[in-house]
């Protein structure tokens, strides 16, 4: 069985966002990057659904980036992922063309996938496209925001999260592409000798150049912080005499003032 | 003059109203014709909403379907954009628009904006503004391409105000062939609350890890009937097992826009600010006054969340009686 990963490596949650001066993007010297952790998710999956049958399931693990990416890549070798290809590109390709990338990387990998797991977004740009439009490009099924995964030989059930924490429980055939989210699984950590392993294990690079895919169809520019807001007004309410009050013109406020209530 | 399509999706019988944000905005940009679809029956009362908001022709898409599908929805919704040539195609980007768009746009090679936060149009030319980072940073979206172009709307964000022209929008049935999807939907189990979902909430009471364990998380309950909002939780909350994870605001969580979030024992991590800054107004409770969460509060009750949420509700109940 031929599982397929698409990670993505993108700014730890507790960078400070700075806009580059021409506002073309944000300033990238001072980020520390980590494996996208909703792909932490997929690649965890894909070690399961692997252990079920080690010595005949292969597991790839792809991405489409700079070269520092390659962290990212010997990172999910580091948990066990078996091979690795990363797609050299610059960072301003829109969903469209990543996912066109990752097709062609796929193809010219010459494995036939029969599982293609993704995280359910990145969080840099949380744009949530990239799963769904290559399976549409692979002409597979999808399912997006997978909670739980029954593995059966040529068909899963996946539990989709939507709305209101209600789930929608799919049969879905393979080959098919699925989007992971948190809860699905709990990703293992690296060890030592996973992390020594993984610097043998095989990483194929590739040109974007090579693979045949559009230019990006979207500009983004202008980055720049969201407006401040002014200060607020704070009420003292340690002392029991003081909470009575506090609440009360905090509730006028948001009447009279705010005029959300 | 550009030809723009407003996919409609309903909840029961009724229309989202993202839907009509999005009608209601591009409402504001005369000189477009600007069409409806629904997959299946179209609603009666919506039909009056869009007229309202001068939509010019309401489609209702019938297929074999008899529930979501995101391969379905895909097929149906580009074969009507390619046959009628629009130059446009916004959804709202829900759970379902999230989902079946992407496939939608690629299966015509087209390029999706999603999670747009407000836009403007200039002639037939469409710019955007989009968060990226978790709302750390804004950015300006456009396109590059001649062909369709879609667009996913975060609920919301845009609003429902402005003045619109009316129109009379006629009915159109169409009926669509689809080949045998393959994700099938089987089951669906519904969520534990009946309240609107914290992306769509309009008022958000919110629990962080002082609540100190998941029984506590009843006073926030309590508020929230009071008030009609949905109860949501930080993510320390969340890990210590005080609240389920559906119900995480956050970076990793959901990210929300309400009218008002009152935030009650929450520090106010970058995380947790980033899935909850766009609020239209914020309410801060916390014992310590240095918590980063007043400095984005545009009220704080510096005290005892214990002591004042059930106060809270009481004088809400008041004044809402």
């Amino acid at each position: 069985m031929e599982i397929f990963v698409c990670v993505k490596q993108v700014p730890d949650t507790e960078t400070k966002i700075i806009p580059k001066s021409d506002g073309s993007f944000i300033e990238e010297s001072q980020i520390k990057w980590i494996v996208n952790p909703y792909d932490e998710f997929a690649i965890e999956q894909a070690l399961l659904i692997k252990a079920l049958k080690p010595d005949t399931t292969t597991v790839t693990v792809i991405r489409v980036g700079q070269t520092r990416d390659s962290e990212a890549l010997r990172n999910a070798m580091a948990m066990g992922a078996d091979e690795a290809i990363l797609v050299e590109a610059n960072d301003n390709l829109d969903s469209l063309s990543v996912a066109q990338a990752l097709k062609a990387a796929i193809e010219k990998s010459g494995k036939k996938p029969d599982l293609i797991l993704t995280g359910k977004q990145a969080i840099d740009d949380d744009c949530l496209q990239v799963p769904q439009i290559l399976a549409e490009l692979l002409n597979m099924p999808s399912v997006s925001v997978a909670v739980a995964m029954e593995f059966q030989e040529s068909q899963i059930t996946v539990k989709r999260e939507i709305e209101g924490g209600a789930l929608e429980i799919y049969n879905c055939p393979l080959p098919a592409v699925i989007s992971c989210n948190k809860g699905l699984n709990t990703p293992r950590y690296t060890s030592l000798p996973g992390i020594l392993k993984a610097k043998k294990r095989p990483l194929t690079t590739l040109n974007l150049a090579e693979l045949g895919v559009e230019a990006p169809k979207i500009l983004y520019s202008n980055f720049k912080l969201p407006p401040e807001k002014p200060a607020g007004k704070k009420f003292m309410a340690l002392e029991d005499k003081d909470i009575t009050g506090a609440v009360q013109q905090v509730v006028q406020l948001l009447r009279t003032e705010a005029k959300v209530i | 003059m550009a030809k723009i399509l407003i996919f409609c999706e309903t909840q029961g019988n009724s229309l989202k109203t993202v839907a009509l944000e999005m009608a209601t905005k591009i409402n504001q940009y005369p000189g477009h014709i600007v069409d409806a679809v629904f997959i299946g029956n179209v609603p009666a009362e919506a039909t009056t909403q869009l007229a309202q908001r001068g939509v010019n022709k309401i489609f209702s898409l019938k297929s074999s379907l008899t529930s979501y599908s995101p391969e379905g929805y895909a097929k149906l919704i580009s074969s009507l954009v390619k046959e009628n040539g629009h130059d446009y195609c916004f959804a709202g980007a829900t759970s379902m628009g999230k989902d079946f768009l992407p496939r939608a746009s690629s299966a015509l090679k087209a390029p999706l904006a999603s999670d747009v936060t407000n836009f403007i149009f200039e002639g037939d030319t469409f710019f955007g503004t989009r968060p990226f980072f978790a709302g750390k940073c804004l950015a300006k979206v456009e396109f590059k391409t001649t062909g369709p172009k879609f667009i996913s709307i975060r609920p919301n964000a845009l609003g429902l105000e402005g003045v619109c022209k009316e129109s009379s929008p006629n009915v159109e049935e169409k009926q669509i062939s689809l080949d045998s999807l393959r994700a099938i939907v089987k089951e669906v189990v519904k969520g534990t609350s009946e309240k609107a979902d914290l992306t769509e909430a309009n008022i958000i009471v919110s629990g962080g890890r002082a609540m100190k364990n998941s029984d506590n998380f009843k006073i926030l309950h309590e508020l929230a009937d009071v008030l009609g909002a949905t109860v949501g939780a930080s993510r320390a909350a969340v890990d210590s097992g005080y609240a389920a994870p559906a119900m995480q605001v956050g970076q990793t969580g959901k990210t929300v826009s309400p009218s008002l979030y009152i935030a009650c024992g929450i520090s106010g991590a970058i995380q947790h600010l980033a899935g909850m800054r766009t609020s239209k107004i914020i309410v801060a409770i916390n014992s310590d006054p240095e918590a980063p969460i007043f400095t984005k509060a545009d009220y704080g009750i510096v005290g005892d969340l214990f002591k004042v949420v059930p106060l809270l509700t009481e004088e809400f109940k008041k004044l809402l009686s």
